[in-house]
């Protein structure tokens, strides 16, 4: 996957987070992803479509997603319940969208389909194009989350 | 600006409806009713006097754009402001939105202050 595919979706990342959930993501050094293991106990995985496919991933922590979430909603949530999966989807959604237009200023126009949300200790996450996929590792104080970006051109 | 006015949040995401109803209580908006998707919305339309629409564009069963056409093809409620939420402003869906009749557009995410100016200057519009 080339490199000009890290930024808009880190930018995206940031932005999305900051605004509806109010956090400050940090990101840590981009790194190749090998197997499909998810980073964390919930993901959101979308497929994308047109002058790049592939797919995006967001895995959460539990600790990350439950203070994510307890932000946007403005109640404090404590279990990974349905309004938990229900916001990783739209995160999901969301992060795409403005990662989308980042990439269309590039001449890039793609597409995204409708978000799928798992859950669970040790999940997997295959992607569309089945591998490798770039991590884009963040972190706030209360927990990790990483972006997984598998996308090629054309 | 009439801060009691009756707004309806559509959106097929519970969380995101949460989200925008939360945002609006920010600025001071207290009735707020919810619905879905845009089949649900019409039932509420059809059941108690709206002021204001705040609508989803990618939705099951309805699509906001669908929604926003019954509207405008209702004549009872055809003149209720319609704001459309989008997950990205492509032109395409933009222009189509424009010619049916939408009010404004707002591209998630937004914050509080972003969604209180478009609401504020669709109303001022209307007079």
């Amino acid at each position: 996957m080339e490199v000009k595919f890290i930024n808009p979706f880190l930018e995206g990342t940031v932005s999305v987070l900051k605004t509806m959930a109010f956090v400050e993501p940090h990101p840590g050094v981009p790194y190749l992803k090998k197997g499909n293991a998810a980073h964390g106990d919930i993901s959101g995985i979308i497929g994308l479509t047109g002058a790049a496919r592939g797919s995006l991933a967001l895995s959460f922590s539990e600790a990350c997603i439950l203070k994510i979430v307890s932000n946007m909603l403005g109640e404090e949530i404590t279990t990974m319940n349905d309004d938990v999966s229900d916001a990783v989807g739209e995160i999901t959604n969301m992060i795409s969208g403005v990662s989308r237009k980042l990439l269309a200023n590039e001449g890039l126009n793609i597409s995204a389909a409708i978000p799928t949300v798992v859950s669970g200790r040790n999940h997997s996450i295959v992607h569309v194009l089945g591998g490798p996929s770039i991590i884009i590792p963040f972190s706030i104080a209360e927990g990790s989350f990483a972006v997984d970006v598998c996308l090629a051109e054309g | 600006m009439d801060k009691n006015m009756k707004i309806l949040v559509v959106d097929d995401f519970t969380t995101m409806r949460k989200v925008v109803r939360n945002l609006l209580k920010q600025s001071g908006y207290e009735n707020i009713v919810e619905a879905e998707d845009g089949v649900s919305a019409l039932r509420v339309l059809k059941s108690q006097k709206i002021d204001f629409i705040i609508s989803d564009w990618n939705m099951p069963n309805m699509t906001g754009l669908e929604l926003l056409k019954a509207v405008r093809a209702d004549s009872e409620v055809a003149q209720t402001p319609f704001l459309m939420v989008t997950a990205e402003a492509l032109q395409e869906n933009v222009v189509a939105a424009v010619k049916a009749g939408v009010n404004n557009y707002i591209v998630k995410p937004f914050t509080a202050e972003v969604l209180n100016d478009k609401i504020a200057k669709i109303v001022e519009k209307m007079g």
